[in-house]
């Protein structure tokens, strides 16, 4: 066996609920992920190869073969779209003399697609090299592949300057900007780490620190919104020899960022938060699953832990609470949409694939390992930390009643200010547009694709749980866009490539209603297809996860609050068309034998 | 001792013991709830949503919700039904379901449930896509045009050592069923028989045989999908 | 009242289907009595000399002839059902929808191995022949069909029991046994 590989291994102890690890350390070091390396992996972890291939083929970052010696990663999200991202894709092209999805010949750049990666303020954005790059234009991407070709550094081929706050600091050094627009009371105020933990915990029992929680009536941040004092309360209830704290940072919903912005900015904030969770549920352990896309902040976040645990935030007897005892790794995704699912997470974490898993049980019953888990969004544990210190009652007096404190808010799209807001419970859109300097607005997708998209007539409707819930991804489409082509569709082709494929309704459908909306689009559609787009939205509420289950959004709340789009689209003077094309049909068979189609 | 609970189905009060699945209970019962992804022995993993009843209003999966005291559930429904018919439409159109030509046509499970639910025709228009077929082994053939996902063959065959015997790669649209061909190269009759049976329709066959049922005397000739459940107590049934 | 006009075709199919509905025994005597037959391989009328009740199609479409006829049919019958497996959807035909259909011309004509005497490699590109489609369509994806009857062949009680509820407005009967899709 390669020395590397064993190495690697090792790393592990052989351990195959490290296999993610495993195999993201094979792709770092070699690039891909051969044969011979899986067979290897294999044998050691004494499982069949196709056990590994299992996983290995799930996440988009993990590779079988080559992708060139320098990798671009261009997102294809629709804010990238919107923000000219064709125009960048024809120049990579031009410059690496290869399509997207391919390595240029002498295998130096290879041009890949992925879906958002967390930087809809700043787009069009790519991840080189595990660098990311961000407000690109044609000719910086020619720039780029010509520094690359010459064997240059990817840092020094950076056409900005490095960001502001900590994306600037040595472990970061990246050109990303935080855009941070707007500070609340809560999460984006003056914060000083450890108060919580060595001044409030020495006086609160595990109990009375859920109790604090609850009372807050804080609800998970994720965008669910489940109770989270109840969730850390069952968890504490439920019986195992060991208990996980994890932090889900896999932010993959297009559209959102704040998580992005709060591990650049309040790292010590979200560790400390989860501490908490670890003395309020009895965990010692805590695990943060980060999307593979923000690798580039991995030697800054060990170093913020590093520096915890000399701190005594985390390690032995934490703040001097005896027998608190608390610490943190860092597990990676390798590029999977549906990890953003808490139970997918989890089996992610265990070195599988990102499947969602049935519930009940849940998490809090058998959880990582199947252990008690809490799961909690990287923006819920650094709203506890202030709840701790402040008090459940100061934290409820914001916001509404039943959705009480601050939300972070990743607003991108049309409008002057794109970037994260910290803003009360209780906005309404109409506020919001006017706050980030959005006019001649069509419309806004509030909580990304899976949640809804609505048009003016809902602008006064307000953004919390009983009314639009959210996770905090607000894009805002002006009336210049073609709504059902640069939105829609590229949604529903989000969707089909980040299903897991495990439930048949959420495999299957939502490719046919791209199918039957691309009929539409290219003026082959009738009134009855409109139609059934809507019935056949109705499968996919039982899907298992939240993906399949809001799988159809784009074009059920399309069709629901803009209707009028898909009318003007479809043929009135036709009741049955398929799309059938005879002249199409004909045009290979007819060209192979040397023949004019002659079809009438 | 095992505690008996009660719940309900379609407005039918029947006992359950305490720990079975809402399906489970619903078998004992002589209650059909369709399933394809189910089998008896393997853990369940509720992928093709065909046995989802709406408890106490929700939709959940027979399959792995475990019956609870009280419980109401829908299942025979107009709604449900509608809702279990189009996802077995659909996985018709994924695939290449060639009934006419495939070994398995007449004890196929998933060809039952179109017989079942009365499928005339899709409502999806077909997808034919190209799907490899591995002839490599010498007792398997894996015929993945025919595949629905249901993973039965990935959860259920395990050799001596606990390795898997198939898998599943890549994912959503793109997912595929391979075989282990280290695993599988020196594979029993009896497993190969085993995971021909395990596989709901025609994907794993057991090679050197095949239509030596005449049509009449299959499975599901005669009688519906199901029927078993329904007459278990000579009810009559429908 | 004037005999409802039933037309019959084949398009890329075996002609079982046709053969299934001979499979109605003496009831054959009662469909003459219920239906007149125009265009049909039954009564080998070749082309529509009026309008008609129902259009019975066997076979899916693959070739430009076949598209041409199936929307004849949908010219000049009121309605159209898919008979069988193969206008339902491709059938065995449809077999080689998986293929590209430049391999399935090099096979049929150039390299398969029962390729013998085309030594010139010709290609059949004569204008008088049928375009060969890209794969093989089942009827719906190409016109509006009405009804379906699914089978290989269908029944012949299918056939006989749908003919007999279309015709005398009844609802259709459909014993367990007769709906197959083989």
């Amino acid at each position: 066996m390669n020395s590397q590989l064993e190495k690697i291994i090792k790393k592990y102890d052989s351990d195959k609920f490290r296999l993610m690890d495993i195999l993201i350390d094979i792709q770092a070091e070699f690039g891909f992920i051969s044969k011979e390396a899986t067979h290897d992996v294999a044998k050691e972890l004494n499982m069949a190869v196709v056990d590994v291939e299992q996983t290995l083929t799930f996440y988009h970052f993990f590779t079988q073969k080559s992708t060139g010696k320098n990798t671009v990663y261009l997102n294809d999200s629709a804010v990238a779209c919107m923000m000219g991202r064709e125009e960048i894709k024809k120049a990579f092209e031009e410059a690496a003399g290869c399509k997207f999805g391919e390595n240029s010949a002498d295998g130096l750049i290879g041009l890949y697609n992925t879906a958002c990666i967390g930087m809809n303020d700043q787009e069009p954005a790519a991840i080189i090299n595990g660098k990311v790059f961000t407000k690109l234009t044609p000719a910086v991407a020619q720039q780029i592949v010509s520094g690359l070709k010459a064997g240059k550094n990817v840092q020094d081929l950076y056409h900005q300057e490095l960001g502001d706050g900590k994306n600037a600091a040595a472990e970061v050094k990246s050109m990303v900007r935080n855009n941070i627009r707007r500070r609340g009371q809560v999460i984006l105020n003056d914060f000083t780490p450890g108060v919580a933990l060595k001044t409030k915990l020495s006086s609160m029992q595990p109990k009375d620190v859920i109790d604090e929680v609850k009372k807050s009536n804080i609800r998970g941040r994720g965008g669910a919104g489940f109770p989270t004092g109840l969730k850390w309360d069952f968890c504490s209830r439920s019986t195992g020899e060991k208990r996980y704290v994890l932090c889900n940072a896999d932010e993959g919903e297009p559209g959102t960022f704040k998580d992005r912005v709060l591990l650049t900015e309040r790292p010590e904030m979200l560790f400390e938060g989860m501490a908490i969770g670890g003395y309020a549920v009895g965990a010692d352990q805590g695990i943060l699953y980060l999307r593979y896309e923000y690798k580039y902040l991995e030697t800054y976040l060990e170093k913020v832990l590093e520096d915890a645990r000399k701190d005594n935030r985390l390690g032995k007897n934490i703040g001097g609470v005896n027998g608190f005892d608390f610490d943190i790794r860092i597990q990676f995704g390798a590029g999977a949409y549906v990890c953003g699912e808490e139970t997918a997470l989890i089996e992610s974490g265990e070195g599988k694939r990102g499947e969602p898993r049935d519930k009940p049980p849940f998490p809090v019953e058998k959880g990582y390992l199947n252990m008690p888990t809490v799961i909690n969004n990287v923006e819920t544990f650094c709203a506890v930390v202030k709840i701790i210190e402040n008090g459940g009652n100061w934290y409820k007096q914001m916001g509404t009643e039943e959705s009480s404190g601050t939300k972070l808010l990743s607003i991108s799209g049309d409008c002057a200010q794109p970037g994260v807001y910290e803003i009360e419970w209780g906005m309404t859109i109409s506020q919001m547009l006017e706050m980030v300097g959005a006019s001649n607005v069509q419309a806004v997708q509030v909580s990304g694709p899976s949640g809804q998209i609505i048009g003016p007539k809902d602008f006064d409707r307000k953004i919390c749980y009983g009314d639009l819930a959210t996770g905090g991804s607000m894009i805002v489409v002006d009336k210049t866009r073609d709504m059902l082509k640069d939105i829609v569709l590229n949604f529903m082709e989000f969707f089909i490539e980040e299903s897991c494929g495990s439930c048949t309704t959420c495999r299957i459908v939502p490719k046919l209603m791209k199918d039957r909306l691309v009929k539409i689009l290219n003026g082959k559609g009738v009134m009855k297809d409109i139609a059934d787009l809507e019935d056949w939205a109705k499968i996919l509420p039982v899907s298992r996860c939240g993906l399949g289950q809001t799988a159809a959004n784009p074009i059920a709340t399309s069709i629901k609050n803009f209707r009028e789009l898909y009318e003007a689209k479809v043929q009135k003077d036709v009741d049955y068309d398929c799309g059938f094309d005879m002249n199409k049909a004909v045009q290979a068979s007819c060209a192979f034998v040397d023949r004019v189609p002659n079809a009438h | 001792m095992s505690e008996i609970i009660k719940i309900v189905i379609d407005g039918k009060e029947i006992e359950a013991t305490k720990g079975q699945t809402i399906l489970q209970a619903a078998v004992n019962n002589g209650i059909y709830i369709p399933t394809l992804c189910a089998f008896d022995g393997i853990k369940p993993k509720a992928s093709c949503r065909l046995c989802t009843v709406k408890v106490n209003g929700r939709a959940m999966t027979a399959c792995t919700t475990p019956a609870t005291e009280g419980m109401e559930i829908e299942n025979n429904t107009a709604g449900i039904n509608e809702i279990r018919k189009a996802i077995i439409e659909a996985i018709f159109v994924e695939g290449n379901h060639f009934c006419p030509s495939c070994e398995k046509s007449g004890n196929c499970e998933l060809q039952a449930l179109g017989y079942r639910f009365m499928m005339m025709v899709p409502r999806f228009p077909y997808s034919f896509p190209q799907r490899p077929i591995d002839a490599t082994n010498p007792k398997l053939l894996l015929d993945t045009n025919r595949c629905i996902l249901c993973l039965r063959c990935v959860r259920g065959l395990k050799d001596e050592n606990g390795k898997s015997l198939f898998a599943i790669k890549h994912r959503g649209v793109h997912a595929e069923i391979v075989m282990d061909h280290e695993v599988c190269a020196n594979i029993s009759d009896e497993m190969a028989q085993k995971a021909m049976n395990t596989c709901p329709v025609g994907v794993i066959i057991k090679k050197e045989k095949g239509f030596d049922e005449a049509i009449g005397t299959r499975k599901f000739d005669k009688q519906p999908i199901g029927h078993e459940i329904e007459n278990k107590f000579n009810q009559g049934g429908n | 009242m004037s005999k409802p006009i039933v037309a019959t075709t084949s398009l890329a199919g075996c002609f079982g289907c046709h053969m299934s509905i001979l499979d109605i025994d003496e009831r054959i005597l009662d469909l003459f009595d219920l239906v007149e037959f125009n265009k049909s391989p039954i009564d080998d009328i070749k082309t529509f000399t009026k309008q008609c009740d129902i259009g019975i199609i066997e076979g899916g479409c693959c070739n430009s002839e076949n598209v041409h006829v199936l929307k004849e049919f949908r010219k000049n019958c009121k309605i159209l059902i898919s008979l069988g497996e193969c206008a339902i959807m491709g059938g065995l035909p449809a077999l080689r929808n998986g293929i590209p259909v430049e391999e399935c011309i090099r096979e049929a004509y150039l390299e398969g191995p029962t390729v013998t005497l085309n030594k010139e490699g010709i290609l059949p590109n004569d204008d008088e022949l049928p375009m060969i489609l890209d794969k093989v369509y089942p009827c719906h994806e190409i016109v509006k069909i009405d009804y379906f009857l699914p089978g290989c062949p269908p029944r012949a009680d299918l056939i006989w029991n749908a003919l007999v509820a279309l015709l005398t407005g009844n609802e259709m009967d459909l014993p367990y046994e007769v709906v197959k899709f083989d």
